[in-house]
């Protein structure tokens, strides 16, 4: 009986507290991806532009590439780079992808669309992510967001989110036409902080790999601050021009 | 008999299980050396008159136009450094030491090892008080850091009169570090909260990554005087801020609006991008130095 005891408080130290159990195993969680929130990203965010100014409020120059590992295989399509033709195609939205779009000046607005799936939409591009915390198989065809898997990394007091996006249409990481590929994958932390005047910041560290046009991983950490409702809300279309 | 035994044994569990809640606290490894990606431009200091990303007081405009990067020439100004803000700033990588209480095993601080031209930074954790307002300020200031969320939050105050830039942007004695370091596996992000109530009229930040290197990182080296030009007692080098040479070279470079160079507030948020939608010029192709190793703005 006393051996027993032991055992059962054993192994229940071992296991941890339930939310965290079923995160750590991966498996079916006995709560929904909304319940076991460690920190709440919902709202709408704005982007403070402090970081790579000159590569995201105004287009580069044709050809320009700095602070980006591009391989060989990228420099063609970076030189060639041609937006009419891009508008021409439908590629407008090449530079909206889930491997950029966090970096375009914008808003976010995060919602949950069900108890498993977080949805972020940005106003510039007009797009839409889902992070998917529920496993599911990637049916659609490649799109300009991919197919995000979702994971809460819980902590003491807070946490993080881990996002993992793959499944995208290549794309560009800035306007100006330095390409991501079909294969790339866009792996992305968000972490909040507190900001004076109970201001709260949005902190996404995103790394794209990419084996075709990348020769190392590519880590931008884009930030938002948190706004107080929609009111500044302004969607606009794609535009390869601007 | 049979209640006690019960209740220390509920005791006993309450025990394990609040050891197995603390592995979740993730108080991760920070000690180690971490090199730094340079996948984003944080350094802004490759032409005099940079600015953007900032939201500068117009006093603050005024006395960074008024800088002369010569005035780090003078001997007595050599080896001054940079201030806190400088690590994640400059180019180099972290090197982080932790020190533990012999007794308690406790960390009571972390250390940021030093560069050349940055001193290093004590974090501390053992919950020590703040000093007076009246202490030494310092260029690395004085640094207080807890657990909180899974990252290790800190604060630096008593910092010595100095720069946000080295483009000569200045940052007071009053100004206020808020750190954030979140580790998510062998890639370290270093969130930078500045504040000046003088200088900056919106926060100063900056995140930058760093990867865990294997390779122990050392960027310690003395600061060695030398002639450079300018003899003691010369007068300090500095412009009319109306009339700095270099005012208008970063516009000319990349036809960007003169404002964000400058650091106006507005610049920073996304309704800027659409107000200079129908003025913006793009520049001619690039042909030289154009790619992920040129670090550094093209000067012509």
């Amino acid at each position: 009986m006393r051996n027993a005891f032991v055992v059962f408080v054993f192994v229940l130290a071992l296991a941890g507290p339930a939310p965290l159990r079923a995160q750590r195993q991966n498996g079916p969680a006995t709560t929904s991806a909304r319940d076991r929130a460690p920190i709440d990203l919902t709202g709408y965010w704005v982007s403070y532009v402090t970081e790579n100014w000159r590569y995201r409020m105004v287009t580069p120059a044709k050809g320009e590439y700095r602070r980006i590992p591009a391989s060989p295989a990228a420099l063609p399509l970076i030189n060639a780079w041609d937006p009419a033709a891009d508008e021409r195609a439908g590629n407008q939205c090449r530079s909206y992808g889930a491997a950029a779009i966090m970096s375009v000046p914008g808003r976010l607005h995060i919602t949950w669309q069900d108890a498993d799936t977080l949805r972020v939409e940005t106003d510039a591009g007009t797009q839409t992510r889902l992070f998917h915390f529920a496993p599911r198989a990637a049916s659609s065809p490649p799109s300009w967001q991919g197919q995000s898997t979702a994971t809460w990394e819980p902590a003491a007091g807070g946490g993080s989110l881990r996002v993992v996006t793959s499944h995208m249409r290549a794309g560009y990481l800035r306007k100006n036409g330095v390409p991501y590929s079909d294969r790339a994958t866009v792996t992305e932390h968000f972490d909040v902080a507190p900001l004076a005047d109970n201001g709260r910041l949005l902190l996404v560290t995103a790394i794209v790999e990419d084996p075709v046009y990348l020769t190392g991983p590519y880590v931008v950490s884009p930030h938002f601050k948190k706004e107080p409702d929609g009111s500044k809300w302004d969607p606009t279309p794609c535009s390869s021009t601007w | 008999m049979l209640i006690h035994l019960v209740a220390r044994r509920a005791l006993v569990a309450v025990l394990f299980v609040g050891l197995a809640a603390s592995r979740a606290s993730a108080q991760f490894d920070f000690a180690g050396s971490w090199a730094p990606i340079g996948t984003e431009d944080v350094q802004n200091d490759s032409v005099p008159v940079d600015y953007l990303g900032l939201a500068l007081t117009d006093e603050a405009r005024t006395r960074a136009l008024s800088y002369d990067e010569s005035q780090k020439s003078m001997i007595e100004r050599q080896c001054e450094g940079w201030g806190a803000a400088y690590m994640v700033l400059g180019p180099f990588g972290l090197r982080v030491t932790s020190q533990t209480d012999p007794v308690t095993n406790r960390v009571v601080s972390f250390a940021i090892g030093a560069w050349e031209d940055w001193n290093e930074m004590v974090i501390w954790m053992d919950d020590r008080p703040r000093p007076s307002e009246h202490a030494l300020h310092t260029q690395a200031g004085f640094t207080i850091g807890r657990w909180e969320g899974g990252a290790l939050a800190a604060r630096t105050t008593h910092v010595k009169a100095g720069f946000i830039r080295k483009t000569g942007v200045p940052l007071t004695d009053h100004a206020t570090i808020d750190w954030r370091f979140f580790r998510h596996g062998d890639i370290l992000t270093v969130l930078m909260v500045a504040t000046d109530p003088v200088y900056l009229v919106e926060p100063a930040i900056v995140s930058k990554s760093f990867r865990m290197s294997r390779t122990p990182l050392d960027y310690r080296a003395g600061c060695v005087t030398g002639y450079e030009g300018r003899e003691p007692g010369d007068s300090v080098p500095h412009y009319a801020p109306d009339q700095n040479p270099f005012a208008d070279e970063f516009v000319k470079l990349y036809h960007l609006p003169k404002e964000a160079v400058l650091g106006y507030p507005e610049t920073l948020y996304p309704e800027y991008r659409k107000k200079i939608k129908n003025s913006y010029v793009p520049p001619p192709p690039c042909t030289e130095s154009c790619g992920a190793a040129g670090n550094f703005v093209l000067r012509r």
